[in-house]
Order: C-alpha cells, then structure tokens, then sequence
C-alpha cells in the first residue's frame, strides 16, 4: 500500500501574472519569461535577490534549460527545477516547489512558463516533438496534436453520443468569458452556428476545436504562509495536489485520463466533494479533453460529460464557471504556458484578482492539467485544489 | 469504393511540374526495423524475446518487463479500426499538396494500437488488414485495407503514393535480346503500363523476339546499348522526360571464376554490361526521372534492377558474374541514397539461376521468365524494395540472413567438395 500523501499544509500561493498573448512575436522565450517573473516579483514587492528556488517551463529555450536562464537572468537560486511536461506542468511545478518550500529547501520559489511564437516556429516544434511521434504519428498525415485529438474525438462521440453541438457549448462558453479577459487573443463573440460551421480540420475537428498557438507567459510565487502574512500578501492554499503519468497504457484508445486514479485521495486530502467546487479550470486544447477531466475529476460519470455540458452554464456568472480566462480555446495557447493558464487563473480568482472574470464568491478552485501527446494520448495529467487564504 | 484512376491527359508543356516533396522521413534506429520489413512486403513488430509481448510504436526496451532483446517477428496484421480523421490541413508540404487525407487508430488483434494510413474503402469502426508500405520518403508505414478486396482498390490516392504500379504508367526495359523481355513486356500491358519502350542493342543483328515484343500492345523497340554512353544519352534525351519505370534487365552472363579464366576479356564484359551499363543508364536517366516524381497520375516512380542472386554472395561457378552482380547491387545502394530525395524508388529484383545456355550445367530449379515476370509487376504493385525470385534466390537470402559467414563458407567448398 502506498503511504498516505502528507498536506500542503502552510505553503502560500502568491502574486499570480499573466502577460498579455500575441500571435506571434519577434522575442524569444528568455523574454517571455523574464517579463512574468518581473511581474511576479513586482507583484510581490520582492527583488530577484529574494528568490531562492526557480521553477520553468518551456518548449521554446533550446539549448537553454533552467540553467541557462540563471546566468541569463541573474538568479543564484538554491533550488532549481525544469519542467518538460507541457499541459500538465503547472500544477506539477506547483507541487515541487511546494515541497521544496515546506522543507525548508528554498523559501520563495517562482514558478514561471512562457514560450514565443515564431513564424514557423510551431512546425518546427512539431518536427521534434517525441521519439514515438516523429517514428509513428507524424508520418501518418501530418495532422500535428489536430489529427490526434481528431481520433480521441471521434472515438468519444462513437463511444459516448457527444455531438458537434456538445464539444460547441464549451468552446461558446469559453469565448463568452474571454470577452472578459483584455488579455485574450479572441476578441469578437462566437455563436454555436459559427463553432458549427466552422473550416473542417482533421474532421470532426473544426476550427474552433483548435487552440491559436501563441506567444505569451505564465507566472506565480510560492512562499510560506507566515511569509505571505508577514509581507501582506493575499494569498492561495494548496488543499490537495495529484500527478500521474502514463496510466491506462492497455486501454486501446484514451477515454479517460490518469486523474481516474488518484482523484478519490485528491478530494480526500482536501476534505472537500465536487460540489464543494466554485469553479473548475480544466486543460482545454481540444473540447473533448475538457469533458474527459469534467468525468475524471468527478463532476459527473464516464460518458456523462455532453449531458453534464447541455445542462450546465459554463461562463463567468453560470452555474459551473469552467476556464474563466477563456482558456487555451480563446486566450491562446502559449506553449507551455498552456499549463499555467487556468492555475494562475485559479489563483487569482480565489484571492479576488480576477478582476473582469471574477467569479463572485469564489474561494475554491479545481485546476487540472493534461500533457505530452508521446504518441497516441496524453501521457502526463495533474490536478489541484486550492483555497483562498487570508492577507 | 474507389473511383478508377482515368488516363492522365497529355502533359502541358507550359504548366509547372511539382517539386517533389516527401513525408517525414526522420526515424529512430529501432523504427528502422518496419522500413526493413516493409521493403519486402511483410508485416513485422517488436516482439519481446523474454515474455512474449508484441509492442509498437519500437523501443529499445519491452515496455512489459524491460528486456532488451526484441526480434522483428511476422505478426498477424487483422485489427479493428477504432477511430478516424480526415486531415485537411498540415504543416507538411507533403500531406498539404495531397489533402485531404484519412489516417486512423487501428487495435491489431495481437495487442498494440497503431496510427495509421487507412484506404478509402475501409468502413468506419470495420476490421481492417494492415499492410506495412514503403512511403515516398523510403521509409515503412502502416495502411489499414479493406478486410476483402474491393474493385479498383489499388487506385486509392493513398495506396498509390505508397506503390510503384505500372498502371497508366510507361516503362523502359533495357534489353529486347534478354530471354524474359516478351515475357515481362506483356505483364506489364497486362498491369495496365501505357507505353512500353524496349531497348535493343546493334538492331541490324537479327532478333529472334522482336515479333513476340512488337505483338504486345504499347511496345516500342528503341536503339539502346547500355555499353555505349552515346546510345543511352540519347534514348534519355528522346523519352526521359517521359519515363516512368526504368526495367534493367541487360545481362551479360559466362562461366567461370578468375582461375578458370586466362584473362580478364569476358570480366571486362561483365562489367560494362552488368555494373557501368547500370551506371550511364543512372547517370543518363536519373535526373530527369527524379524531377517528375509528383507529375500526377503519370509520375516517374520506380527503378528496377533485375540482378542476380549471386550478387549477395559469390557463387564459384559464376565467380567473376557474381562479382559484376555484387558491384551492381552495390551501385543500386548508392542509387538509393541519390534518388532518395525525389521519392524514386530502386527495386533490387534478385534471381536465382536462369533456365538458359549459360546455366545449363546447374541443376534445377531454375527461373523461367514469367516468374521474373511475376515478381517485377507484382513487387512494383506492392512498392517493394527488394524481392526474390525462385528458389534459390529465396534460400540464399534466407541462409544470408542465417549467417553471411557460413553461407561463404558453404559457397566455397574447393575442390574436395
């Protein structure tokens, strides 16, 4: 039997940024980064003398990992870590530096994601993905993550009776909370007609099924919660936190992901049920990965999430506020930033920041994350609860 | 069900031919193991020495119990298409000139799931055969086919960028004096070849099958002597920039290793015909047939070596003919990388004895032509690489593999036999 998780206890989420997406940009992803931490740093009143442990993620650095980015940005931290695991990284950085911080490892860690965008730059990513990917997914099509997410999707749809309409309402909702959000790259409404007869893809995959890859940047700090109080930070606990990696490999097809397995310790570790959820930040990058975590993490059964979605309000002021920025879906995917999105998000709702997609009285969230399509599926999934703190 | 490929209309002049373009090409050492399988048409997965378990996509280690020795084994190809997608779009130069495109997830019966290619005439969610195909880039790929065969199935667009089928295409074969060419002429008419020139060398000696070639639908005889670099530069500058398939079947054939030989006259022979005609055929040919390998339905598409078995190891009664076989097979190799760019590919067909003169002190089995015949369309409809014809090529390659070491050894017995 495996050992029971040991609590978050007293470690403090602090000053959550996001700086604003483009579509593409001239930078590179050292100055996506640099400008978040600055903005983390600011947030806090903190210099970059005050960090002691740095987390990043990012698929845009080569060749600099973490390390390069210490002398490049003139950090000297105690603790360092790099994390390569795309959609799922942010709540598995949170997790690290959280230990990190209750161990007396470092004291204040900022965990940081950002990518640029070149022209071009989304090809060549691809190009390199994965071993399996370039050995056995690639040649097949070309599709990039549109093909494999087509074949996730289709299998749903056949398996489950999700339809075009269903997959519409999350994407619809999402862009009705990014109008909200000035940091958005989406800017103008979207109606299920547009989502429904949008440019086919990699069928049943439309346009509007698709993340816009961008360039952009994530960050937020993790510190004691004496440390946070002491310096007057509104701040964020971490009530329960869950990673898994390649699980269900023998399942031929995903339909589901690795929350299934850990999910019941996660709610337990939180003392809390989904309907104790304020609002929920799942990884969208396709709409059927959304519904996949909304089963998964327990909202409701396998195959229930398309009903779950026609009987439920998803935007801002709704009955189940899901991806309140907009997401990925309408805010942009900044590569691994993508990861960080709904966390940072999630934070700043529970500590009141949210200003124009606060979700009124929210004070706890559900963030999950999904990763690394290796060859066939997601391999890495995450989730967090979190709970706002008082200053 | 497919809709038949049409004769391509004639080619305007004015209109830009296609740059060849490729699909990824780039593979891991271990996903090498599919492209040797594919290019002799089996159907072959990792399989764990230690436990059994069949896995894909290749790793260096079995993902069951982490052994590291993971022989290639011929696996049962049936499976169940699971899922699909109609790619419409892609970063890919490749796939963007020929979308849209269908590829699917098919659960082999023997366990793993694979991303594949998947034919037009596959049902959704239906049982599946897969075939494991050579793509434009060189490289093996998987493709789900309907579980029965469906009329003009090898007309798919899919399927056909994967083949080299003669079908609407026009051929060369080098040598009309060679015993299989009447025979190899009208298989390819049968397989639906449009024109098929035929080369001849020193057209005012007489030759006994220029009525059985010239009865064939489509054939033209041509003036070729692949000895004189003239002669093929000018049959390239007549018909190159319309060729197709390249046949190489021009042979020179005598007895005898270098110590029954008092000189190296008929090597030399050996030579110029089997290696360096090979080479001004290349040299002349090649370029113009790598350019036009996205020229429609009419694409250039393959170069095929008619070789003997004997390229693969050295007979001692053929001793100086086995070894012209194995420079040629040799230059085949180097071919291979040159016209790998283009997506134009080389097909190494290796023969084992002929029933011929020059043979006639073997024992049977020999190779009679319409078994060269045979494997040539077929190899060029399954897009293959390397095929061996008869059985003696067959066990040569079988015993190769078994260990080059001792089938040279069993080759050169000496005299006390």
């Amino acid at each position: 039997m495996t050992r029971p998780r040991q609590s978050y206890e007293g470690v403090a989420l602090v000053a959550p940024v996001s700086i604003p997406y483009q579509r593409y940009s001239i930078e590179t992803a050292h100055w996506w980064i640099a400008r978040a931490l600055r903005g983390s740093l600011d947030a806090a009143g903190l210099k970059p003398a005050d960090l002691d442990g740095f987390s990043v993620a990012s698929f845009t650095l080569f060749p600099d990992t973490a390390v390069g980015l210490t002398q490049h940005l003139g950090l000297s931290p105690r603790w360092l870590d790099h994390i390569p695991m795309g959609g799922a990284s942010g709540v598995i950085s949170l997790r690290k530096a959280a230990r990190a911080v209750q161990s007396g490892d470092a004291d204040i860690v900022a965990c940081v994601s950002g990518d640029t965008n070149h022209i071009d730059s989304f090809r060549a990513l691809l190009s390199s993905f994965s071993r399996f990917a370039m050995d056995a997914s690639y040649p097949y099509g070309f599709g990039g993550p549109n093909a494999n997410f087509a074949l996730l999707t289709d299998r749903y749809m056949h398996e489950y009776g999700a339809t075009r309409e269903d997959f519409g309402r999350i994407a619809v909702a999402q862009r009705d909370n990014a109008l909200k959000n000035p940091g958005a790259l989406m800017k103008k409404p979207l109606t299920l007609q547009q989502y429904i007869d949008a440019r086919p893809i990699a069928d049943p995959i439309a346009l509007f099924d698709c993340v816009m890859p961008c360039a952009g940047s994530e960050a937020f700090l993790v510190m004691t919660v004496d440390e946070a109080q002491k310096r007057g930070l509104r701040y964020a606990t971490i009530e329960g936190a869950i990673e898994r990696h390649n699980a269900h490999a023998s399942d031929p097809i995903q339909l589901r992901g690795g929350w299934t397995v850990d999910i019941d310790e996660l709610y337990n570790q939180a003392q809390c049920a989904p309907t104790d959820i304020d609002l929920l930040q799942t990884y969208d990058d396709y709409p059927v990965i959304s519904m996949m975590q909304i089963e998964d993490l327990g909202f409701c059964s396998k195959g229930g999430a398309p009903d779950f979605v026609r009987n439920h309000d998803l935007t801002i002021t709704g009955n189940f506020p899901h991806n309140t920025s907009g997401g990925q879906l309408s805010a942009g995917q900044a590569g691994a930033a993508g990861g960080f999105i709904g966390l940072v998000e999630a934070i700043r709702q529970v500590t009141g920041f949210a200003g124009p997609t606060q979700v009124a009285g929210a004070t706890r969230a559900m963030v999950s994350g999904f990763g690394m399509i290796n060859y066939d599926r997601g391999v890495c999934s995450s989730a967090a609860i979190l709970k706002g703190g008082a200053a | 069900m497919t809709t038949p490929l049409t004769p391509p209309p004639k080619k305007n002049p004015l209109k830009r031919s296609l740059t060849p373009t490729s699909p990824p090409g780039v593979r891991s050492r271990a996903t090498l193991g599919l492209t040797a399988a594919a290019a002799e048409g089996r159907f072959m997965l990792q399989t764990c020495a230690e436990c059994g378990t069949v896995q894909y996509p290749p790793r260096d280690a079995c993902c069951k119990c982490l052994s590291v020795d993971l022989p290639w084994k011929d696996i049962s190809p049936t499976g169940t298409l699971l899922a699909e997608s109609t790619v419409r779009t892609s970063t890919n130069l490749y796939f963007r000139e020929r979308a849209p495109w269908r590829l699917g997830s098919v659960q082999l019966d023997a366990g793993p799931t694979i991303i594949c290619h998947v034919h037009g005439d596959v049902a959704p969610k239906s049982r599946v055969i897969l075939s494991n195909r050579l793509d434009r880039s060189g490289q093996g790929v998987m493709m789900a086919l309907p579980e029965q065969r469906t009329p003009d199935m090898e007309d798919d667009p899919e399927l056909r960028a994967m083949s080299s089928d003669p079908k609407h295409r026009r051929v060369l074969i080098t040598d009309a004096r060679n015993p299989n060419a009447p025979t190899l002429a009208k298989a390819l008419h049968d397989a639906g070849a449009t024109m098929i020139f035929v080369g001849e060398a020193e057209s005012w000696l007489p030759n006994p099958q220029r009525d059985a070639l010239t009865a064939i639908p489509g054939v033209e005889i041509m003036a070729l002597d692949v000895t004189d670099t003239t002669s093929v530069k000018e049959l390239a500058g007549e018909i190159g920039g319309k060729l197709d398939i390249l046949i190489n079947n021009a042979q020179f054939v005598r007895p005898g290793g270098a110590m029954a030989r008092g000189d190296v006259g008929f090597a030399q022979d050996e030579m110029e015909v089997n290696y360096f005609g090979l080479m001004r055929l290349a040299q002349a040919f090649g370029p113009g047939m790598c350019s036009r390998t996205a020229d429609g339905v009419n694409s250039a598409v393959a170069w095929v070596n008619i070789l003997s078995a004997y390229a693969l190891v050295n007979s001692a009664d053929y001793g100086c003919f086995s070894a012209s076989n194995a420079a040629a097979y040799s230059l085949s190799q180097n071919l291979r990388n040159d016209f790998r760019a283009s997506g134009l590919r080389v097909m190494n067909v290796f023969v084992g004895p002929t029933e011929d003169d020059w043979h006639q002190e073997l024992p049977p089995p020999k190779v009679l032509p319409p078994a060269v015949a045979r494997s040539v369309v077929q190899g060029l409809k399954d897009g293959l690489e390397d095929v061996y014809c008869g059985d003696v090529a067959k066990d040569m390659i079988e015993r190769f593999r078994a260990g080059p070491k001792i089938l040279e050894r069993e080759m050169t017995k000496g005299q006390q036999g």
